[in-house]
């Protein structure tokens, strides 16, 4: 079972920002120093507001941008421009948005066999078998194969994204907040659906989310990430009752709990997110923190520690 | 006398595959500084329902009602100009979308200032005070130099202090917030729901909080009332509504939530919410109800009292011993 899938060390992407011919630009680093591996059958889960790098980590892990720095390995093999060809179809994204991501134009069943007939797999006999496989094992009807995207509701729509997503029989499906634009009723079905895939399949996800109730419901690990850096990453049960970084703490108790009864003592971070392009030189969370101190402003935190790692000159009681 | 009265508030909208009934029979009272909270999923008709009240809805709906007042005064017979008096000052609306509900076109200290002049007599002097005093009071820094800014230079969490700012500019008696957080990061809607119930309890004013997240329910309002497909299934005080539902919707969409979640495989809904071509006869929820029977199939339900809920149920939960939620516990089946 536990195959590594996937290995990232010290990842990180630049982004040249304005400039032009005679001026030079400024670099976003958008994702800095990412460490992380995920096995088969297990889920890693990146949470972090809007700006933290999560999407740019999506983007690298798919090989749909090269890195700038560090090393990235799907399956034991270093991912690089030249080896992409060939690692690509082990690592599918599923989006957030199911109207955004499907093509109108396309039936059901065309947009199912696309990635094989993209990748030169099998013949029409076998491609259409493939195709009903699929759908049988998302929870579509033999019937909605002639159907197009419109005709379905959004949950739906997330079903045919994920069996578009496991044609290629991928290793790593990257879930981009899968569930975000859903309603509630429907959430926990897809939720359940991704339960179902990874025990049957043995996927390994890279579970991207900003909603803290439904990592905590799939996550095996959680990666809490601020301004392109890791603050703090380690086991789920671990990082939600005793969170160490600050930020960890404060993001926990921002989530509304459904319980009318729950008082959360709350922290209140003052400010904003600063802006990407102007990460402070120290720890880049010191401007909103409420323990900060002098070296904090100056010295920026490694991430240290072995299942449990927090990159904090004054980690919270563990 | 309740602040906001509603009575059996009907909305149809002219479509092109005949009309689409998105409020249907929805009864609402507001008292005066209350919170109330309208949760549904999309297409509840919770939006459409306080749009209607506001007289915010473009030319193709229909609005009709038994009762629709305001503070004693009744909202379907108001001329244009009398509405536009009202609205606005008495009371205001804010959106999900900060940054789109302001016009990029203009300062956020025009913006704020235009509220002011069309509704206080204020010279321009004292407008521009009053604005730099309520930029102040929704906590944002700096506010005299915030008020030369462009909505565009401002991030989406700052964009919805101004909106809330734009909102209580006349002290309104009733606020109402749709889904004021959705597009918001968590630490953001955090502060911004904190400024919501700082500002009611300085103001007295009453809220309306429009959203679908059952945790920002539990922690704003007081009351809740339950929208599915365009009708009111359950009206309840927040801590009776979360220990015991008693509509058999309101139980499955507590049950559903991952956090009260006790197994891996989470207890779902089967099935979707019925379109404008296969609402059902009796009960709207029936298709997708595990208690649903002939009765429900064939038959509206009935409101039932106070006591119970409100429920809109022919067999409501809790009437004895205290049941085990009735979500269809089947896992992610295929839905019809």
């Amino acid at each position: 079972m536990s195959a590594v899938v996937v290995e990232a060390r010290g990842l990180g992407r630049d982004y040249r920002v304005g400039g032009g011919l005679l001026r030079e630009g400024r670099v976003v680093h958008a994702l800095a120093e990412a460490s992380f591996s995920v096995e088969a059958g297990r889920t890693l889960a990146v949470v972090g507001e809007s700006g933290c790098g999560k999407s740019t980590l999506a983007r690298l892990v798919t090989m749909i941008e090269e890195p700038t720095s560090g090393r990235l390995e799907i399956d034991g093999i270093e991912a690089r421009p030249q080896s992409w060809a060939k690692l690509r179809s082990r690592v599918q994204i599923v989006f957030q948005d199911p109207y955004g991501s499907l093509n109108p134009r396309q039936r059901v069943g065309a947009i199912l066999a696309e990635p094989l007939v993209v990748n030169r797999r099998g013949g029409a006999g076998e491609r259409a078998a493939r195709v009903a496989a699929l759908m049988d094992l998302v929870g579509l009807r033999p019937e909605h194969r002639e159907r197009y995207p419109h005709m379905f509701s959004g949950g739906q729509r997330q079903r045919i994204a994920i069996a578009r997503a496991l044609v290629l029989e991928p290793r790593l499906l990257v879930l981009d907040e899968p569930v975000s634009a859903l309603d509630v009723s429907i959430r926990s079905q897809i939720l359940n659906l991704l339960i179902e895939l990874q025990e049957r399949l043995g996927l390994a996800y890279l579970f991207i989310s900003h909603d803290l109730s439904v990592v905590r419901h799939v996550a095996d690990a959680v990666m809490v990430m601020y301004l392109g850096r890791t603050v703090e990453a380690g086991p789920k049960e671990e990082l939600f009752r005793r969170p160490r970084h600050p930020y960890s703490k404060a993001l926990l108790s921002a989530t509304p709990v459904a319980d009318p009864r729950a008082r959360p003592e709350r922290i209140r971070l003052e400010g904003e997110l600063p802006s990407p392009l102007a990460v402070p030189p120290g720890c880049p969370f010191a401007p909103r923190c409420w323990k900060v101190r002098a070296v904090c402003r100056e010295v920026r935190p490694a991430l240290e520690g072995d299942a449990h790692r927090v990159a904090c000159h004054f980690p919270e009681e563990g | 006398m309740p602040l906001l009265q509603v009575r059996n508030l009907t909305v149809e909208f002219a479509t092109a595959a005949g009309p689409f009934r998105a409020v249907d029979g929805v009864d609402l009272e507001v008292e005066p500084g209350e919170v109330l909270a309208i949760v549904g999923e999309s297409g509840s008709g919770k939006s459409v329902a306080m749009l209607a009240v506001m007289g915010l809805l473009p030319w193709t709906a229909t609005v009709s009602a038994d009762e629709l007042s305001f503070d004693g005064q009744d909202l379907r017979r108001l001329t244009p100009r009398a509405r536009r008096r009202l609205v606005g000052k008495d009371m205001a609306m804010i959106f999900q979308e900060p940054m789109s509900s302001l016009n990029p076109c203009f300062t956020v200290g025009f913006q704020v200032e235009e509220v002011l002049a069309e509704h206080l007599r204020l010279d321009r002097r004292a407008r521009h005070r009053r604005a730099i005093e309520l930029l102040e009071q929704v906590g944002i820094p700096a506010p005299e130099e915030r008020l030369a800014a462009f909505p565009h230079q401002l991030s989406g969490g700052m964009c919805q202090r101004v909106m809330i700012a734009i909102a209580i500019a006349c002290r309104p008696r009733l606020l109402i917030a749709d889904e004021p957080t959705t597009a918001l990061d968590v630490t953001i809607q955090a502060q911004i729901l904190a400024l919501l119930a700082d500002l009611q309890a300085e103001t007295g004013m009453a809220l309306i909080l429009i959203t679908h997240d059952m945790g920002v329910v539990a922690e704003t309002a007081r009351r809740v009332s339950v929208h599915y497909a365009g009708q009111k299934v359950e009206d309840q005080p927040v801590l009776e509504l979360f220990e015991r539902p008693r509509h058999p919707y309101t139980a499955a969409l507590l049950a559903a939530l991952p956090e009260r979640a006790t197994t891996r495989i989470l207890p779902t809904i089967p099935g979707v919410v019925p379109g404008q071509h296969d609402r059902p006869a009796g009960c709207l929820f029936a298709p997708r109800c595990s208690r649903a029977d002939q009765l429900c199939r064939t038959v509206p339900p009935p409101v039932l009292p106070p006591e119970q809920g409100r429920a809109r149920c022919h067999h409501p939960l809790g009437s004895g011993a205290p049941e085990a939620a009735p979500a269809g516990a089947a896992p992610s089946g295929a839905p019809p």
